[in-house]
């Protein structure tokens, strides 16, 4: 479905587009956004899941479900200390 | 029939994850609206998630359920409870398990011969190497920063030993593509030589240059994410693989820049924590101890404070104390704002972490650029628990193995209140010219006990 330029295509703008969304990031913010993006590619859990769909033989399914259980802890893990270092972050102006 | 195809509906949730991904990462990029930020980057990973469960050729329901059950259970339950210091480990922990993820998809298709064509062949392997690198990498940078490896492993030769690993890597996944896939043995081979390419490129680096290896760690799991979402023919995962790696790419080399160490250096010479060679004479002058009463007056009658907090303050856990006495000085009509440096911590940001944790507003909190300036006009300058950042030989001594790199410039401060626990070297071991200067006094002990009873001085006065 998704094949040769249109998937070249596809990687190039992503490639910009995460480099211009990152490049006036102030330093304060640096880690909680490495532990975001962390949480991003916690997207690799879906594809985890697919792969568990296509396994056959018991060593696949084995590696799927070290695979799924592994993503699973990236998206998890990801959102959940991101969310707690950026909830703490607040002005002093203001009740937010 | 259905109006809309199961296939329909996951190529749209997949669309809206994308969308949502760039949307909170966008967001994550201003402290205003940050929490937002992971949020909507959370809903966009809920749905996609969902929705693949519906996937036509998904099976194995309740194995499925329990591997999510597992590995989201238990990151739950340690993220939930990590201590704010130890951040920095369990993004390495995280990391590392969406490596181990996609090295798990990418083998699961060679072992299938899911994997078809060149192109798909050539993603499939790369990214499984690299996300195999990434796993075992992110899990001994996690092991160091907790403690659990205490030593660099470093012996000579050794860029060779991975070098040599490395070509071995490329050859024999470059066999296994010209064959248009491997025997079992040949895949488990190839995994195996990734997974010890990721031990011994990591073991030899030490502890200080851990947050640039996470985070160029971090920029190839995105990556290895992208390439297998070739394979599977996935665009959600892509094209947040993909923007994850080229944002990981630039914030590692901002890092990398922050801490005055070029990228290469990291990787291949292993200097993190090897002391300076030479010892050469200590700077002129004497340390000159000061009592809290007076350090209390100094800062009760100031006009204008900027407190340098270190790693060291949140090791003593002093976080908490100083920030109540800055409400303190703040309450009696003094300015006081906090300078971080962009390594203070152990990773960039990560005292800004620390500071909100104890309730310190970021809009107190200046970067060196925006505050360098300032310490002109401060009356004083407060000190806790950093060293090499405020060492102004890094300015003026070319000998100093930290020359060249930006420091805060507490040094141009009417007065320097240093309070450190001894009178020894810091974390890198170098002499630190700064306790030495004429307007520098130094205020020993407990940073959090100092803190407390600084609270109480200013109180009374």
């Amino acid at each position: 479905m998704i094949d040769g330029f249109i998937a070249l295509y596809i990687f190039m703008l992503a490639a910009f587009t995460g480099y211009e969304v990152i490049s006036r990031v102030p330093v304060i913010l640096h880690t909680p956004l490495m532990s975001g993006s962390n949480f991003v590619h916690g997207i690799v859990l879906v594809g985890a899941m697919v792969a568990m769909g296509r396994a056959h033989t018991p060593l696949e399914t084995t590696i799927a479900f070290i695979g799924v259980v592994l993503a699973a802890g990236n998206a998890v893990g990801g959102y959940v200390v991101t969310e707690r270092m950026l909830e703490m972050f607040k002005s002093s102006k203001g009740k937010r | 029939m259905p109006i809309i195809g199961a296939n329909t509906l996951i190529q749209a949730s997949y669309f809206i994850a994308a969308a949502l991904f760039i949307l909170g990462l966008k967001r994550m990029s201003s402290p205003v609206t940050a929490r937002g930020g992971i949020v909507a980057a959370g809903i966009g990973m809920a749905v996609a998630t969902l929705i693949t469960l519906l996937s036509p050729d998904m099976g194995n329901y309740v194995l499925l359920t329990v591997a999510i059950a597992i590995g989201g259970g238990i990151a739950w339950l340690t993220g939930r409870r990590v201590a704010m210091t130890d951040m920095p480990q369990m993004i390495a922990l995280y990391n590392g398990m969406g490596g181990g993820a996609a090295g798990a998809i990418a083998a699961v298709e060679l072992f299938s011969s899911g994997a078809h064509g060149f192109a798909q062949l050539t993603l499939g392997v790369l990214g499984g190497v690299i996300g195999a690198v990434s796993f075992t990498g992110s899990l001994i940078a996690f092991a160091k920063l907790q403690g659990l490896i205490k030593r660099s492993v470093r012996f000579r030769g050794q860029n060779i030993v991975n070098l040599a690993i490395l070509v071995l890597v490329v050859a024999h996944g470059a066999l296994i593509v010209a064959h248009g896939g491997g025997t079992a043995p040949a895949i488990a081979a190839l995994f195996g030589l990734a997974l010890l390419l990721g031990l011994t490129m990591t073991l030899p680096i030490g502890g200080a240059d851990m947050p640039v290896v996470i985070s160029l760690y971090n920029a190839l799991t995105g990556l290895a994410v992208a390439f297998e979402g070739f394979v599977l023919d996935n665009a959600a995962m892509i094209i947040a693989g993909t923007v994850v790696g080229s944002a990981g790419t630039l914030l590692t080399q901002l890092m990398a820049k922050a801490m005055n160490r070029g990228l290469g250096n990291v990787l291949f010479s292993g200097f993190g924590e090897s002391a300076p060679a030479g010892a050469e004479t200590g700077p002129a002058g004497s340390m000159k101890p000061i009592e809290v009463a007076d350090v209390a007056v100094m800062l009760g009658f100031s006009e204008k404070v900027i407190v340098v907090p270190g790693y060291g303050m949140a090791v003593a856990q002093a976080q908490h104390k100083v920030w109540e006495l800055c409400q303190a000085l703040i309450a009696r009509g003094v300015a006081v704002k906090f300078a971080i440096h962009p390594v203070a911590g152990r990773m960039p940001g990560h005292m800004n972490v620390l500071l909100a944790e104890a309730g310190v507003p970021y809009d107190l909190i200046y970067d060196e650029g925006e505050i360098n300036a300032e310490f002109e006009t401060a009356d004083v300058a407060l000190v806790i628990g950093a060293n090499d950042v405020v060492n102004p030989s890094a300015r003026n001594d070319k000998s100093s193995p930290i020359y060249g790199m930006p420091i805060l410039n507490a040094d141009k401060a009417k007065n320097v209140i240093v309070i450190k626990r001894g009178q020894g070297a810091g974390f890198s071991g170098i002499e630190n010219a700064l306790f030495y200067l004429d307007n520098t006094h130094m205020l020993y002990g407990d940073g959090q006990a100092k803190a407390a009873e600084l609270v109480q001085a200013v109180k009374a006065l």
